[in-house]
């Protein structure tokens, strides 16, 4: 333990040289960089043990052993002996940038009112200066998907990495999907007028089904016709129809689950994931046939229902691989924003619970750039791609390992400091910590 | 015309025996009836348990005058020959609202939340309305009465059911032809209580369950007071409830739960509460037993759920689908419990309802003397009418039944329903019953024609060789006519008619279809009285309840865990003491307590769980949590130290269960943070399956939510009236508060040193729940936990305390701690804090993780705690947090979650740490506890295993099968036709600092 210690403390003294009130972004890279003799967690569910890895210009040039690399051809090598390197890792729906302080309604960016609203973009209001997001990098997660909330369709969300200077710096993959809320079969009782309080089959559920499938019927007509009057609504979901948006379906029920497969097949929706997905063990056969990916709850949630297995949130990512799906997670849930720091050790209870290290790495990695369509240039440590990675003392999956000394974002060094490690550091020194 | 006469026969009426003789009479001349009526040859219930056979009962001027085996009747008597038929006294219903209208809600407040009473000279809460009368808003309705009187009634106890002291109920005979001259039986019955507000007023006090309770017990302390002549002011409240002092005070609990907690209050102040239980008594039937207290139990039994759709089907709870299938179990087991209960109609949709539940509730185990008992002589005496109801002895009202034959029994009819000497007919009793299978021979054709259905109208069914033949049958006025069409070809018609006479058999005249006049007879067939093919007699029919476990819901146990004599060996034990880690320790518990912890440990008889490669830890305690609360804040008043959380736990939250999935075996439960003074912390061990007083850790200190910030001031909500707005406002509330309970404190000193003569002279003072309790502290015999955030508002309560010279024990939250961690220290405050929450509101932007750190650092005992039912089941992660962030130890790590929560509950002489003597509470963990794949296998309390991992894998089956087989059961129940409900998903309210 004392050996943390140190290391802390030496971070400490390095941080504290670059303290600054914002944390700025760093400049392009300069020069190659190889890092050696690390454990490299590729992101696909491989490692490679003594490892180099080398960027340059941003993108990745080396994965491999260190044994083969040649370290004479990088300008700088990051000595990571005995250290891990993974790929940044992504969370999956998150409001990150869209609200500062949940309690100031004037910070609180993260939905717009309107049932039916593809056209409403998350990207152009996500804050890149958001101190909440600057917390996530120690960490790890260097990349999210800013999804906007409520309604029906409630919007099209990002994918950001978390070095900018504005959002359009941010931008990894602009307007990468649309995000609906599939409509609950099982309503809850108006227990204000004295009704039973609990939850009852929903005598609206068709109707509101009927509405989605109303809308895309009529989007998809518009769009094949001369789109004269325009129609905002209508053209915000063009890419889902030639397979360059996803659809996220937010749902959990199995019923749900599976009228919402059933209708994209039959709407011609190319792509569809489903967030959440409290009951898609259920239907994994179903899912893993349409190839139907799923983003699942952080497992640090309660069970849905009184009788279910009290581990099931912890249960569900193995269920699901087990039966051939792509599985990743997502943030909904309290604190959404501020939780997704904590995205590694969502993955590390999944593997507590059943899966492989390598394979709940895989999730907030290759899996997660695969199910947002960006693992042609992110999510695993491959050549060619965005050398978006960082070192981490020990198992990055754990919390008391998971201690970051570098990370580089699309080959950029970026700084590890926030607005918490200022104040650490502040009155650390204030009470001669050290 | 007949339908005209069949409505006067229901009311036919004796001539108003009770018209009030001083009364002027204009329309007639003044007539006065003395005469008898006598009722013989009847098999006579004078009580459930007095049953006398070919009894008399003798009446006159609507009370029983005799009733017995040998009644002399007098000369002027109206004598009605029963010939057999049977006699009970009707029934009461002790928890009614009949003829009582519901008080309407008041239209909402303003934008802000009303503190002070609408009222003048009364109580100083409007929810306290003891002087009430439900006789002022009574009025007769003819309709209900007549429901009732169908299903047996003859005298309802009414009130109005609203409020926490609802006033006095009147006892009213269901008797139509009379006046309320006649039939208002006690204007002031009983007194009518329970935990719910009324809805006449908009006064916040109390919004919780807890405050309800406190409230009363204040009231009774004021009313004492009251009576005692110390009060300078008039409270027309408490007068009038020191007049019903003496009345049955009827307490409306409706759950168990709540019955516990009414009873509980009754115990501390000598009060018998009859208790109106919610139907679910039978979930914890000892402890029920064990109030001590009668009840009034409903029978309103669920209906089964229609889980035809399994997708449906799955959203139901098997909490819910057992209650379908075990609560008709109610009623027979509060009786054989010995616990003495009434039966009431309240709850039920529709008065038919009554009777078809009854005899459910007798075809699941209840007695049929305990039922009528339940529904006579037990509500009679509960009232304190016995010499004048619920039985017919000599003197009683002439209240009764007369019936086919056995009232519990699904064929008897009940014929008349008398009150106050007034006859109203159910079913005409003249009319013979003449349903049963019949051998009919026309024109040499052998038929069997059953008549079935109801008795006063049957219906036909005529069979030639097993071949239904079309019939239709009227019986009326003594006269059957049937008429058939024997050929399915033509449609013409053979006519019968019979006259029904004291024969079995129906004979009389016919025409058949080719118009030739026949005579007919239809012989009865032995021993098929009834032909509706059911001979069922009574109510032997045994149904399969599934077992009722603790608490009766999923994961609940069939029987407690036991302390066992456990040997852990090879394990790598935390013991949280001077020795460190230890590797390959052996750890030996007996009796609930840790024995020995050392290596090589042999212990005969103990059961040896080898936990090699495993780590044993004690259990985790959580300084902070709102868990097992039936409520959490008492948002109505800026103090409410009057509260305890002690008064709302509950047992049967899942959650204790999930909590104990992720090792922990201790929290406090905590008031939230509505107000600067909040209420009382209830200290507790989950111990899955007990009772709440079990859980309830013994002799546990005394400790008390304060509040700071942004909640205490109402910043996030719209709240503008209450006192204090600002940071500047809280700390006045605190001085002004310590500042009293001090001078109260001195002024009960003063009192109690009085020589009992000089105390007589002088008047004492006001006990006063909340100041008591604030003087607690004063005295160090309670301790602060403070929720706070800011590092202003801590040191000003550091400040504002060290003036009445006493610490704060600790403060929870606590985000700000790092920045003013040296005066926390010189202080002598702990610190209990979240790992790594932040920025969900204004006062949390300056919050970091490496808080605990810091704190720890500069010499404040720390403790990371949930505050949210979903974090403290991995509290150990939360812990590891602070290795990550400033690089605390892993043994210290640990002890944030252990032992210094336990020093900071003042319980680490029994807790947080593995050595001999202490509690065996303890953890077994698959891997470093601190680590994110440490799963908990076994949690121990006290030396039992409450919670087992592949046990609890086992449960889910058991679950699953257990569900399975219901389901197929409300399957089995719809497709009998049985009304179903729609399948409905329960949901748990979270419950955190600033829920209301």
């Amino acid at each position: 333990m004392k050996n943390l210690k140190n290391i802390f403390f030496s971070l400490l003294v390095l941080m504290s040289t670059t303290m600054m009130a914002q944390q700025t972004p760093a400049g392009k890279q300069k020069g190659s960089i190889l890092i050696t003799g690390a454990t490299a967690h590729l992101g696909n569910g491989q490692t490679i043990e003594n490892s180099a890895i080398g960027f340059d210009n941003g993108k990745l040039t080396y994965v491999g052993t260190l044994a083969q690399a040649d370290r004479n051809s990088f300008s700088r090598v990051i000595d990571a002996s005995g250290k891990h390197v993974y790929p940044g890792f992504i969370a999956g729906n998150t409001t990150l940038g869209l609200v500062e302080v949940d309690a100031i309604r004037a910070t609180d960016d993260d939905a717009e009112i309107g049932g039916i609203i593809p056209h409403v973009r998350s990207l152009i209001a996500y804050n890149a200066e958001s101190k909440v997001v600057e917390s996530m990098r120690p960490n790890g997660v260097l990349m999210a998907q800013i999804t906007p909330q409520g309604g029906r369709i409630s919007g099209t969300s990002s994918v950001v990495q978390f070095d900018a200077w504005n959002w359009e710096d941010a931008a990894v993959k602009a307007d990468d999907g649309i995000h609906m809320n599939w409509p609950n079969s099982f309503t809850r009782g108006r227990w204000w007028l004295g009704e039973d309080p609990r939850l009852v089959p929903s005598k609206n559920y068709s109707e509101q089904v009927e509405e989605v499938v109303s809308f895309i019927r009529e989007a998809r007509a518009y769009l094949k016709g001369s789109q004269s009057p325009r129609n905002l609504p209508y053209e915000a979901v063009k890419g889902l129809f030639d397979g360059t948006q996803r659809l996220y379906v937010h749902v959990n029920g199995e019923k749900e689950i599976v009228d919402a497969v059933n209708f994209t097949k039959e709407n011609g929706i190319q792509k569809l994931v489903i967030i959440g997905g409290d009951e898609a063990h259920k239907v994994a056969d179903l899912l893993a046939n349409n190839n139907v990916s799923v983003m699942i709850s952080r497992p640090h949630r309660l069970p849905n229902k009184e009788d279910d297995n009290v581990k099931h949130p912890f249960n569900l990512a193995k269920l699901l691989m087990d039966k051939g799906v792509v599985v990743g997670i997502e943030m909904n849930g309290r604190m959404n924003r501020q939780e997704s720091r904590n995205l590694p050790f969502f993955a590390g209870s999944f593997a507590a619970y059943g899966i492989g290290k390598e394979d709940a790495v895989k999730m907030i990695s290759g899996n997660a750039a695969k199910i947002l369509g960006i693992d042609d240039i992110a999510g695993t440590l491959e050549k060619g791609k965005d050398a978006t990675l960082f070192i981490s003392e020990g198992d990055a999956l754990d919390m008391r390992t998971n201690i970051v000394s570098h990370a580089f974002i699309q080959g950029r060094e970026v700084s590890l400091e926030t607005h918490q490690t200022k104040l650490w550091k502040r009155y650390s020194q204030k009470f001669g910590d050290k | 015309m007949k339908k005209i006469l069949l409505v006067l026969a229901m009311f036919w009426c004796s001539i108003s025996v009770f018209a009030q003789e001083y009364f002027p009479k204009n329309d007639g001349v003044k007539t006065t009836n003395n005469n008898f009526t006598a009722f013989t040859n009847a098999r006579l219930f004078v009580t459930p348990t007095q049953v006398i056979d070919n009894g008399t009962l003798l009446i006159q001027n609507g009370k029983v005058v005799a009733s017995g085996a040998s009644v002399k009747i007098p000369e002027n008597s109206v004598v009605i020959d029963l010939g057999g038929k049977y006699i009970y006294p009707s029934f009461i219903d002790i928890y009614s609202t009949f003829g009582v209208e519901k008080p309407k809600r008041r239209p909402g407040g303003g934008r802000s939340a009303q503190y002070n009473p609408s009222r003048e000279g009364f109580y100083w809460n409007d929810h306290i309305m003891p002087e009430n009368k439900a006789m002022s808003k009574f009025k007769f309705s003819n309709q209900k009465a007549k429901d009732l009187v169908k299903s047996g009634f003859g005298v309802v106890n009414t009130h109005i059911e609203d409020g926490i002291i609802r006033g006095t109920s009147v006892l009213v005979a269901l008797n139509a032809d009379g006046d309320n001259s006649e039939r208002i039986l006690d204007q002031d019955a009983a007194q009518h209580l329970s935990f719910s507000k009324s809805v006449t007023s908009n006064q916040s006090y109390p919004t919780s369950i807890m405050g309800a309770m406190a409230l009363l017990r204040q009231l009774y302390h004021d009313a004492k007071w009251y009576k005692d002549g110390n009060s300078s002011t008039k409270d027309l409240s408490i007068e009038a409830l020191l007049a019903n002092q003496s009345l049955p005070q009827i307490f409306d609990a409706g759950d168990k739960m709540q019955a516990f907690r009414a009873a509980k209050i009754a115990n501390e102040f000598g009060l018998n509460y009859i208790i109106k239980g919610g139907g679910n008594e039978f979930e914890r039937i000892d402890d029920i037993k064990n109030t001590n207290a009668s009840y009034i139990v409903p029978l309103d039994f669920p209906i089964a759920y229609d889980v035809t759709d399994p997708y449906n089907a799955s959203k139901v709870s098997l909490a819910d689908m057992r209650l379908w299938n075990q609560a008709p179990t109610n009623p027979g087991l509060m009786a054989k419990n010995g616990i003495r209960f009434a039966l009431t109609t309240a709850g039920l949709k529709k008065a038919s309802d009554f009777k078809t539940n009854l005899m459910k509730a007798l075809e699941y185990g209840l007695d049929k003397t305990k039922a009528l008992e339940a529904l006579t002589t037990t509500p009679a005496s509960l009232l304190g009418k016995s010499d004048q109801l619920g039985s017919l002895k000599n003197g009683s009202y002439a209240n009764f039944l007369i019936t086919s034959g056995d009232i519990f029994d699904k064929n008897t009819t009940l014929y008349e329903n008398w009150v106050q000497g007034h006859k109203n007919i159910v079913n005409d009793m003249n009319i013979k019953d003449i349903r049963g299978e019949y051998d009919l021979t026309i024109a040499g054709k052998k038929y069997l024609l059953k008549i079935k259905g109801k008795f006063s109208a049957p219906s036909s069914e005529l069979t030639l060789n097993s071949a239904k033949i079309g019939s239709k049958m009227t019986y009326k006025n003594g006269w059957v006519n049937i008429f058939y069409n024997p050929t399915s070809e033509k449609t013409e018609f053979v006519r019968l008619t019979a006259a029904v006479t004291a024969s079995d058999n129906l004979s009389g005249k016919g025409t058949l279809t080719n118009g030739n006049a026949i005579s007919w007879t239809a012989v009865k067939q032995a021993g098929k009285e009834d032909a509706n093919g059911k001979k069922d007699n009574g109510n032997a029919k045994t149904y399969e309840t599934v077992p009722v476990t603790f608490p009766n819901k999923a994961y609940g146990v069939k029987e407690l865990p036991k302390q066992q004599t456990i040997l852990f060996k090879n394990a790598t034990v935390w013991t949280n003491e001077a020795e460190g880690i230890l590797k390959n320790a052996d750890v030996l518990v007996k009796d609930g307590k840790i024995v020995k912890v050392g290596s090589n440990l042999s212990q005969s008889g103990a059961t040896v769980i080898d936990a090699t490669g495993k780590h044993l830890t004690s259990g985790i305690i959580d300084e902070h949590s709102h868990i097992a609360a039936a409520s959490v804040n008492e948002a109505g008043h800026n103090s409410s130290a009057e509260v305890t959380m002690e008064d709302v736990v509950n047992p049967e939250d899942i959650n204790l269960y999930r909590n104990l999935s992720g090792g922990v075996t201790s929290m406090q439960i905590l008031h939230g943070s509505a107000n600067p003074i909040g209420g009382r912390s209830a200290l507790i061990k989950l111990k899955w399956g007990e009772n709440a007083d079990e859980m309830i850790i013994d002799n546990s200190p005394g400790f008390i939510k304060f509040a700071l910030g942004e909640n205490v001031k109402q910043s996030n909500w719209q709240s503008f009236n209450r006192f204090p707005q600002s940071r500047m406002g809280v700390e006045q509330v605190f001085v002004d508060y310590f500042q009293r309970a001090k001078e109260y404190d001195e002024k009960w000193k003063n009192y109690n040193k009085l020589s009992a003569k000089a105390r007589a002279r002088t008047k004492a003072p006001r006990y006063d729940i909340e100041m008591h309790t604030i003087a607690e502290i004063l005295n160090k015999e309670r301790f602060i936990s403070c929720h706070s955030y800011v590092q202003s508002e801590i040191n000003m309560l550091m400040k504002v305390v060290e003036k009445f010279n006493f610490n704060v024990n600790t403060f929870t939250h606590i985000l700000e701690g790092y920045k003013v961690a040296d005066k926390m220290a010189a202080h002598g405050v702990g610190g209990s804090t979240f790992s790594d929450w932040w920025s969900y509101k204004n006062e949390v932007n300056d919050a970091i993780p490496y808080n605990a750190a810091i704190m720890h650092n500069a010499g404040v005992v720390v403790a990371i705690n949930s505050d949210d039912r979903e974090m403290s089941r991995r509290l150990n992660q939360e812990a590891a947090k602070s290795v990550k962030y400033g690089g605390v130890s892993e043994e210290d790590a640990w002890k944030f979650i252990t032992l210094n929560p336990a020093k900071l509950l003042h319980l680490d002489d029994r807790m947080g740490s593995i050595k001999a003597g202490k509690d065996a509470d303890l953890v077994l963990w698959s891997d470093h506890p601190l680590s994110i794949y440490a799963i908990a296998e076994k949690t121990m309390i006290d030396g039992a295993v409450y919670y087992d991992y592949k046990q609890m894998q086992q449960i889910q089956e058991d679950i699953r099968n257990e569900k399975n087989k219901l389901i197929n059961m409300m399957i089995k129940e719809k497709n009998k036709g049985v009304k179903t409900q729609q399948p409905k998903k329960k949901v748990d309210k979270e419950l955190h600092c600033n829920s209301l």
